[in-house]
């Protein structure tokens, strides 16, 4: 100790000199600031770790390779008869227009003087597999157009596609049957001429799952609508019955051991894992209810279990945040229970209300385990549902399912992919968080 | 208010909807091997039907026959997809529950092909190879023991020295059977282990089967119950691991992984169809009689999924790695007479 006039094993404070004691005090607060400092540190550490590879390997998904090229829509392949019935040209399936881009190719290695000695079949097989199905469906569209020479721009397929972005090197590709280096040479040739090029790709956004062979037409599209409806029927049903529920149980019903009993369970089933309500999703509204398989209103009814919980603790919480001056004042004017609750209290609780639904809505929007229960794995978003029937019933994916069954899929374009599927996940659910806050900090009154 | 509307419209179009009749579209679940598959034809359906693209659901050979096998209806699938043949308590299942004209399809043959890292040593496997680094008790200096081998080199001196590492597929895939058969009874077989076995369960060829196929659970060998990615993962962070995958997984992540060849064969769709490359088995779907007609398009997806521009040699499937069935004509025929499984035996 340099201060020498302090006896020594006395206790005394100074305002002028620390005692040891509060050194040491101080010292322990300076080290749980650092601890702290650190833990946010590491935390941020993580975050940041975590979007750079979310975003690293899923950027590549919003782009894709495309080809454009003319394609004649030759009539001899398409309508033999030429009477442009549509019935006898449906029945060109799709295997049938494999020729036409091939000698689309052809033309393009004589018009452009590109030299290469593969043969059209090779060439063609730079494009994806959906290439033929788009021209189907094109000629189908307009079965006019037959004879004439359209310009189509058909997706690559996922090698070439994965040549442009890198995925794909000379050297990774050195036992790969599905691509050879003349074709990355061709391919090479495409770019420089102008015809092959890396764009961004709106069909990831909005389009549908697409099968193992073809990778590169996969989009989210339909498992989003998926997700949509889910959360429509979550927030149709459990949003008035948790409110209803916590009304009643906050402002009516008498304090006894019976509502002692249902609050405890309601807190116990907000921890219940969620698979367990998939479980039960299976067991109740399928097996017994006979309600659709891998429908999104099932889905929406198990998300709905799972959301009530958070929903009814939130609005129990706001409600008893509104100060019991209010319901006095306004029972003392006359109105009655109802009056009070409907005119003064649940306004003012709604935003806390509202926070607390799209938390629910946004933990149920993220949420996989029970939908591996109702069907909702596997290739089943391919058509975009067009009524809200439809939607609501016929099968479908979600976006976490989707991106589930995209990272088990064999082709490393799907992993691509299922990062991708990562990203406007995240979005969507950075999104509903913030707008919760929002609401939280404009509307929320504080007593 | 909004609330109120939105909630009994959904009220509205969940009971209009539930009481509409007829599904429009075939319903499929089963297997995880036969999903590409079923995906592609799904996918090429759809675009050259007039009928809603087909939904195909992942979950196992047997999940998916359990639920073909829960009655007829509607609610109930119209297909099951397996990677190995229905068994008889399966059809028992299945006719008890009023499921009893079932339409069975054999469409092509899958390999089975083990794997390591790329950069990793190369491997000349036999049957008998295998039984030596897995087996549980295998024949040391003519008795039975346990297996004491820790190196490949152990197994086989023209083996590098590296750690046995196996990453083989868990009990609940059909692969396992396979793997369990064609690999580790063969060359229970090979090695002689089996006699040994067979007098040691006093002349039972049953309990000596099973007695050969019972694995080490030393932690060389880990079963794997996810999927082939689960296995790559393991790969890849194990370089000593060899893993058990599909061809047409192997063939899809040829950057990351070398296959190994099984008694001198190198796997592929022509080896496996020839006969020569020993591990591989057939794949099947089961359709449900009772839907065709009712399911639109049901029939029309059966008949497509066999037809020689998809299911033949140059069809998509072929290319995605199936191998073709050289009887597929039989099975065409056989998907168009609607020939239900027991007529004919």
């Amino acid at each position: 100790m340099s201060d020498a006039t302090t006896p020594k094993g006395e206790l005394q404070s100074s305002i002028h000199h620390m005692s040891a004691r509060t050194k040491r005090r101080n010292a322990a607060e300076r080290r749980f600031r650092a601890y702290g400092i650190a833990a946010i540190a590491i935390g941020l550490l993580m975050l940041v770790t975590l979007v750079y590879a979310i975003l690293s390997k899923g950027a590549g998904a919003f782009s894709q390779s495309f080809v454009t090229m003319q394609v004649e829509l030759q009539e001899a392949k398409l309508d033999k008869k030429g009477n442009r019935n549509i019935e006898e040209i449906k029945k060109v399936t799709t295997f049938g227009y494999a020729p036409l881009i091939k000698d689309a190719f052809e033309k393009v290695v004589g018009d452009r003087g590109i030299e290469t000695d593969l043969k059209s079949k090779e060439m063609a097989a730079l494009l994806s597999k959906s290439a033929a199905s788009q021209l189907r469906e094109y000629v189908i569209a307009n079965p006019e157009k037959i004879g004439e020479t359209i310009e189509f721009r058909f997706l690559a397929n996922s090698r070439i596609d994965g040549y442009l972005k890198g995925r794909v090197t000379r050297e990774s590709i050195a036992n790969d049957k599905n691509v050879n280096a003349e074709q990355l040479d061709f391919a090479d040739q495409l770019i420089n001429a102008g015809i092959l090029e890396k764009t961004f790709n709106i069909d990831f956004i909005i389009g549908a799952d697409a099968s193992d062979q073809r990778p590169e037409a996969a989009g989210i599209g339909v498992a989003m609508m998926g997700s949509l409806f889910m959360m429509l029927t979550v927030l149709a049903l459990s949003l008035p019955i948790g409110v209803a529920a916590s009304i009643y149980l906050e402002e009516f019903a008498p304090k006894n051991w019976i509502t002692d009993v249902i609050e405890v369970n309601i807190s116990n089933l907000a921890a219940v894992p969620s698979i367990v309500f998939g479980i039960l999703g299976l067991a109740v509204f399928i097996n017994y209810m006979h309600l659709p398989q891998s429908a999104p209103l099932v889905g929406g009814l198990v998300l709905t279990l799972m959301t009530l919980p958070t929903i009814i603790i939130s609005t129990r919480a706001s409600l008893k945040a509104v100060p019991p001056s209010i319901r006095d004042a306004a029972l003392g004017v006359g109105a009655s229970r109802m009056q009070s609750v409907f005119h003064h209290v649940l306004p003012l609780a709604a935003p806390g209300i509202l926070t607390g639904t799209i938390i629910g809505l946004a933990q149920a929007l993220g949420e996989t385990a029970p939908l591996l229960l109702i069907g909702m794995i596997g290739f089943i978003a391919s058509n975009m549902p067009q009524t809200i029937g439809e939607g609501l019933l016929s099968p479908n994916s979600a976006m976490p399912a989707q991106i589930y069954e995209w990272a088990k899929r064999a082709d490393p374009a799907f992993y691509e992919r299922a990062w991708g599927g990562i990203i406007i996940l995240l979005i969507f659910l950075v999104s509903m968080n913030t707008l919760a806050v929002i609401l939280r900090r404009r509307f929320e009154r504080r007593w | 208010m909004s609330v109120k509307l939105t909630a009994s419209a959904l009220a509205i179009a969940v009971v209009t909807a539930t009481s509409a009749a007829a599904r429009e579209q075939v319903q499929v679940a089963g297997s995880s091997t036969v999903l590409p598959y079923a995906s592609i034809v799904a996918e090429a359906f759809g675009e050259n039907f007039d009928f809603p693209t087909p939904v195909v659901e992942s979950g196992g050979s047997s999940a998916g026959l359990k639920r073909f096998c829960e009655g007829v209806g509607e609610n109930t699938i119209d297909i099951a997809n397996a990677s190995r043949k229905i068994k008889d308590s399966e059809i028992k299942a299945c006719a008890e529950n009023g499921v009893t004209d079932i339409i069975e399809v054999r469409i092509g043959y899958d390999g089975i092909v083990f794997a390591s890292d790329i950069n990793g040593n190369g491997f000349e496997f036999s049957p008998s190879d295998w039984f030596l680094a897995l087996s549980d008790k295998i024949l040391v200096d003519g008795a039975l023991a346990d297996n004491p081998n820790t190196t490949w080199a152990d197994v086989n001196p023209a083996f590098p020295a590296q750690p046995i590492q196996a990453f083989i597929p868990g009990t609940k895939h059909g692969t396992r059977e396979v793997f369990e058969d064609k690999v580790i009874l063969a060359g229970c077989e090979e090695t002689g282990a089996f006699d040994a076995l067979k007098a040691a369960n006093g002349g039972d060829k049953k309990a000596a089967e099973k007695a050969c196929i019972g694995l080490r659970t030393d932690g060389v060998s880990v079963d794997i119950d996810g999927d082939y990615t689960e296995t790559l993962a393991r790969i890849e962070s194990n370089k000593d691991g060899i893993g058990v995958f599909g061809l047409a997984f192997y063939e899809n992540n040829t950057d990351k992984l070398q296959v190994a060849t099984m008694s001198g064969v190198v796997p592929s769709t022509e080896s496996i169809a020839t006969g020569e490359y020993p591990v591989s088995r057939p794949l099947f779907f089961y359709v449900k009689k009772a839907h065709i007609g009712v399911i639109p398009g049901l029939k029309e997806y059966a008949e497509f999924f066999v037809a020689d521009e998809v299911a033949g040699p140059d069809g998509p499937l072929a290319e995605y790695g199936l191998v073709s069935d050289p009887e597929l004509e039989k099975t065409q025929a056989a998907v168009a007479d609607e020939a239900v499984m027991g007529s004919n035996m």
